[in-house]
């Protein structure tokens, strides 16, 4: 009886080994006939191209192996930025979709069904070239928030350049390890004695006033400003500060726009789905309208909306590969791109690639099962 | 009566046997690439995805170019007819994968000839159809006149998989000028940010950038600098493996521009048959058995020259006469002073 249930599973598996082993031996064949050899030596090499922007030192005479490090921190400073935004531009327009208000409910409408529906990539070139068409010159730009300007080469502004940072940071994550156990006793003293403290605001002081401790023991932060300089006859550029790259904020605000309208709808159907019993419940015990949000609608709410939003979190990770199309160096533009072009080591470098992608996916999901399985019902 | 029978069936079936593995045998001897192709009836080639001159699809899906020509060749040599060729349209990244996973089975894509390239990645690069170089080009209105007057922060627009990103490194690192380079994998997207006003200059192959201004929102306002800061042999290329394929296509684009230089053209091409000159007669099929050691008839050269005519031909009506480059410069014979050399047909 046994070995009748497990034979069919033992055959599939076979068959599933015997394809895998059959392509390989083709590609291995294949690869022989024409002289190419499989190796991971060429990460080594000089990679004797340069990249437009980088979050680590790198310049041409550095490794291949480096190129790839630069492109996987490019992907995942868009991925990050985009998540934070699109979360919560998402919770915004999903709570707005359901407001009793008629002119913020159908603009939420308009806009969640206007963004879903046109293809991530048209979204990309619109942005950017729509952007490049519109925004103006180095020369020409208008001085914005301080000491800032939006300019067709890019957004530049102050760049702080700090003296003793790690000690800043120390502090900084200091601070955090005291809120934690902060929050805990305060938690524990509101259980145990119903007492309750300003818990938000004694956080925030705690967290402004260690770090600005620093600034007495020798941290020291300064900025340095853009300033014009003249290329040629017509043509600027700005030199100093910090210059963010026209190309990630056009993909970063094609991207948020496009996921958050996914998001919105999750937000308004995790609400939807909480009983109105509930509300309704809370409210005659005597909660406020933002306790009755806070304390009852949004625990629940967020077991439903989880699990669909973290689909979304993978899709623009994945969606920022896109990215190629308007020279924002991510991974695949810079290791999948020219790396695999002046290398030519195709099967390497897409696997890597691939393992790669696969590996961050990976990471999303599970901290987003950790944080779902955190806010679950937890039967006592 | 039966037992005969049998017997004589098993000899039968050794006799069968026997041809099969000798004509096996015999066709192995054979391209295997020509076979295919010869099979599929059309040859499998890989092009850019749109570069006036060189490789460029109408509106109609005609692909013209001095790149597409070369792939007409094969096709007039080896099928009878210049029309039998299916072009792919590749980017400068998928080129090399292309050519190697067997989609097609000539790169003939403005792809610069390099030591890596040529021994690394399971290529053979089989000539020169263009002899280029990497150059820059500015808005006219910046003033700009010469390489020498970039200054530190210049933006550079280019496209990534090509040896154009390494040239430019080398270049703006010898000069100690720090750079941004703008890297896209399209060659459109690149001429659109350029246009726009992404970046300082465009660079690329000078013969790219020659017709690319054609596709600017208003050409005249951009001018290609004169400097040349590298060497770009363009020319096709080949699967490493197939050394008969590799010796058909070599010796295509070598009929084309040897005929040049005899003064054969596709018009002339018929009557040069009966020529004193046994140079001549032999790129006309007219002597010698030239086409044998290729598996191919005798007047594979001649369908060549009568069907896609020779190089000074298909650079006239591709770059010359579309504006492009009308000087030949490098791209002349050596009898009029340019570097076109190629080995005698003989």
């Amino acid at each position: 009886m046994k070995f009748k249930k497990i034979l069919p599973q033992f055959l599939t598996l076979l068959f599933i080994v015997l394809i895998f082993g059959f392509f390989t031996m083709n590609a291995q064949e294949n690869m022989d006939t024409r002289g190419i050899e499989f190796g991971f030596g060429f990460l080594k090499q000089e990679a004797s191209f340069d990249i437009q922007f980088s979050l680590i030192d790198y310049d041409g005479s550095r490794s291949y192996g480096r190129a790839y490090l630069v492109g996987l921190l490019n992907t995942l400073l868009v991925s990050f930025i985009g998540i934070v935004l699109c979360t919560l531009l998402g919770a915004v327009v999903g709570v707005a979709r359901l407001s009793p208000n008629y002119l913020i409910r159908k603009t939420a409408s308009f806009y969640i069904e206007f963004f879903r529906n046109i293809p991530l990539l048209l979204q990309i070139f619109f942005w950017y070239f729509a952007a490049l068409r519109a925004l103006p010159m180095p020369e020409d730009a208008p001085q914005i928030l301080g000491s800032s300007f939006m300019t067709i080469k890019g957004f530049y502004t102050l760049a702080p350049i700090w003296n003793n940072f790690d000690i800043f940071f120390v502090a900084l994550i200091f601070s955090l390890i005291i809120i934690f156990f902060f929050n805990r006793f305060a938690k524990k003293k509101q259980e145990e004695e119903g007492k309750q403290y300003p818990k938000f605001l004694i956080s925030l002081v705690i967290f402004i006033l260690i770090p600005a401790a620093t600034f007495l023991i020798g941290v020291d932060l300064s900025w340095s400003f853009p300033e014009l300089k003249q290329l040629a006859k017509t043509s600027f550029t700005f030199e100093g500060g910090v210059g963010i790259p026209p190309e990630l904020i056009a993909l970063t605000l094609a991207l948020t726009l496009y996921t958050a309208t996914f998001i919105a709808e999750n937000v308004r159907a995790g609400i939807q789905g909480v009983g109105k019993g509930q509300k309704e419940a809370a409210a005659s015990i005597g909660l406020t309208p933002s306790q009755v949000l806070k304390l009852v609608i949004m625990p629940q709410a967020l077991r439903i909306i989880i699990p669909p939003t973290t689909n979304q979190y993978l899709n623009l990770t994945k969606n920022s590969s896109l990215a190629a199309a308007i020279a924002y160096p991510d991974l695949v533009l810079v290791f999948a791109g020219t790396a695999m072009m002046q290398t030519g080591r195709a099967i390497e470098i897409v696997g890597i690639t691939m393992a790669t992608y696969l590996t961050i996916s990976l990471a999303i999901s599970l901290f987003m099962n950790w944080y779902n399985k955190r806010i679950a019902i937890q039967e006592k | 009566m039966f037992k005969y029978l049998k017997q004589l069936t098993s000899l039968v079936a050794m006799v069968a046997v026997l041809f099969t593995f000798t004509t096996e045998t015999f066709a192995a001897k054979k391209s295997k690439t020509l076979k295919n192709t010869q099979k599929k009836g059309f040859v499998r080639c890989g092009v850019s995805q749109g570069l006036p001159g060189f490789s460029n699809a109408d509106a109609a899906g005609n692909w013209t170019g001095v790149d597409v020509d070369v792939c007409r060749a094969v096709a007039a040599a080896v099928l009878g007819d210049a029309n039998k060729v299916k072009f792919t349209p590749l980017s400068a990244k998928e080129r090399f994968t292309a050519l190697t996973s067997g989609e097609i089975d000539i790169l003939s894509r403005n792809t610069t000839w390099t030591l890596s390239r040529d021994a690394d990645i399971g290529l053979t690069f089989v000539g020169v159809n263009f002899y280029d170089g990497q150059g820059f080009m500015v808005r006219k209105d910046s003033g700009i006149t010469s390489t020498s007057q970039f200054k530190n922060g210049i933006s550079a627009c280019t496209n990534i998989g090509t040896t154009t990103e390494l040239n430019m490194r080398d270049f703006f690192n010898s000069k100690g000028i720090s750079y941004t380079p703008v890297a896209f994998e399209k060659a459109d997207e690149v001429v659109a940010a350029y246009d726009a006003g992404r970046c300082d200059t465009y660079t690329t192959d000078k013969s790219g950038l020659a017709a690319q201004r054609t596709k600017m929102s208003n050409p005249d306002d951009h001018i290609v600098l004169p400097e040349t800061i590298s060497k770009e042999p363009l020319g096709p290329v080949v699967r490493q493996g197939d050394a008969v394929w590799e010796d058909i296509v070599r010796w295509s684009l070598n009929t084309m521009i040897e005929a040049e230089e005899y003064g054969i053209t596709s018009a002339n091409a018929d009557s040069m048959k009966t020529s004193e000159n046994p140079q001549i007669k032999r790129l006309v099929g007219a002597e010698g058995e030239m086409g044998a050691a290729f598996g191919l008839d005798n007047e594979w050269n001649l369908r060549i020259i009568k069907q896609v005519g020779n190089y000074g031909e298909s650079y006239k009506r591709n770059i010359a006469d579309t504006g492009i480059l009308p000087d030949r410069g490098p791209n002349q014979l050596w009898t009029k002073g340019g570097i076109l050399y190629v080995p005698p047909s003989r």
